[in-house]
């Protein structure tokens, strides 16, 4: 059996039997991969804690037919272990690795630059230097960019014709001109137009400064723009806690 | 595929966690050959406990009466409640006997990928189990993953505001495993040595 070595961020990992996991898991070089990890649940394995979601880690697996196996596994950055110490952002990075699967639909088919994104996104998140929900939005519209699918916020998605326009349509692409207006677009407010520029470009002294209410809205036409090309909706999004909000009993 | 009822019995085995195509087939076949008294006491053992086990109305955890056996005893220390994920969790930490509090089970860990919220688990219950009864300290034992530890997290957030002193099992246990896993002594001392959170 053909062995490789390559770095990946786990995405996700589930029960499996007895004491093992599945492991899905996003390389730099081999794309999204899904493998066995044997044991991890006892309390004897010691890879338990490297095959956690988030974690960014130095693995080296069995290519198999339909799963690979991981024969060894070194943790580069616990990214994990950081996150779910804050509720907020370990909801966050949930919807990060949730995108990042589905946006890589293909098995073994290279995606260096989701790869690149997530891990950049991820240590962001950790880091704590933007609020999380921007780091998210921010996150989703690039990698929704990677894909394809790259909104337009200044000229006009359809037809091209110079910006700034007033309505928004998820169908359409982004902002649309008068003539290109789809029924159903929105009409989103012209700071929050700049917000999704300045998220998607990688403005953040703008992203930063912006108010609570345009990031609102912003994230909304986010979560439509997801929706919309993913086939169904992410499971996490909703779940995202973003604003500290408590439960009412 | 085989057919009819082979075929049936080999689909619900395959719905069984950790059961995959191969081993429900082997399950099947193994079924088929075997003494007919050890398949029907099977078959009554499965009825039985369906018929017979519910949910503790207090706790959560497995019961043969509205109560479970843990909840009716009065020698149970009613100031301290453990919190742990499922069922085989409450067996894990009985067999420390560190432990004389009273339990409440969750029903799982939080999982958004899984699209599991707080609102999927029994923490509404929680909460009003913590504003009515004498109870003074909470110990979170989820699991030593991610996921228990980001509902542990979620928990101690929601618990700290009321004034309740919140505590987790001190580490020692191997993150990444299942609790069920840990073994008495492990466990038992994770309990002494847990820290407040
Ligand atoms: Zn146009
Ligand atoms: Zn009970």
């Amino acid at each position: 059996m053909p062995l490789y070595r390559d770095e990946a961020v786990v995405l996700r990992a589930h029960k499996l039997g007895e004491a093992d996991r599945i492991v899905t898991l996003l390389t730099r070089h081999h794309g999204r991969v899904r493998a066995v990890a044997r044991g991890v649940r006892k309390t004897s394995s010691r890879i338990g804690a490297r095959v956690e979601p988030f974690s960014h880690v130095d693995i080296q697996c069995y290519e198999g037919r339909s799963l690979d196996s991981i024969s060894q596994v070194e943790t580069i950055d616990p990214i994990g272990a950081a996150l779910s110490r804050d509720y907020g952002r370990w909801t966050t990075a949930m919807a990060m690795v949730e995108t990042a699967e589905r946006l890589t639909p293909v098995e073994r088919e290279p995606a260096v630059q989701q790869y690149v994104l997530l891990i950049t996104a991820l240590r962001a998140l950790v880091s704590g230097e933007h609020d999380a929900p921007l780091v998210l939005d921010a996150y989703l519209l690039r990698s929704l960019s990677i894909a394809g699918w790259s909104p337009s916020f200044d000229e006009c998605a359809r037809c091209g014709s110079a910006g700034p326009h007033r309505a928004f349509s998820v169908a359409g692409g982004g902002m649309v001109c008068s003539d290109c207006r789809l029924p159903g677009a929105a009409a989103p407010s012209p700071a929050a137009v700049s917000l999704l520029a300045a998220l998607l470009s990688g403005d953040w002294p703008v992203a930063d400064a912006s108010e609570v209410r345009e990031r609102r809205e912003a994230s909304g036409l986010v979560a439509a723009f997801l929706q919309w090309h993913l086939e169904r909706g992410l499971r996490s999004l909703p779940l995202v806690d973003r604003d500290d909000r408590r439960l009412a009993t | 595929m085989y057919e009819g009822v082979v075929q049936d019995l080999i689909d619900e085995l395959g719905r069984l966690p950790g059961v995959g195509p191969k081993s429900a087939q082997r399950i099947a076949f193994h079924i088929l050959a075997a003494d007919p008294t050890d398949v029907l006491r099977l078959a009554d053992a499965l009825r039985e406990v369906k018929e017979k086990v519910r949910f503790c109305s207090i706790c959560g955890n497995v019961a043969e009466e509205p109560e479970c056996r843990i909840c009716r005893d009065p020698r149970r220390d009613h100031s301290v409640l453990c919190v742990v994920e499922e069922p085989k969790d409450v067996v894990a930490i009985e067999k420390t006997r560190e432990f004389k509090g009273r339990y409440h089970v969750l029903g799982g860990a939080i999982s958004p990928i899984e699209g599991i919220g707080p609102d999927d688990l029994r923490i509404r219950e929680l909460m009003v189990r913590l504003a009515d009864s004498g109870i003074v300290e909470v110990i979170l034992a989820t699991d030593p993953n991610l996921e228990g530890e980001a509902t542990a997290t979620y928990l101690a957030r929601l618990i700290a505001p009321i004034g309740i002193a919140v505590s987790r099992l001190a580490s020692g246990l191997p993150v990444g495993g299942d609790l069920e896993y840990a073994d008495e002594v492990t466990l038992g001392r994770a309990f002494e040595g847990r820290r407040r959170v």
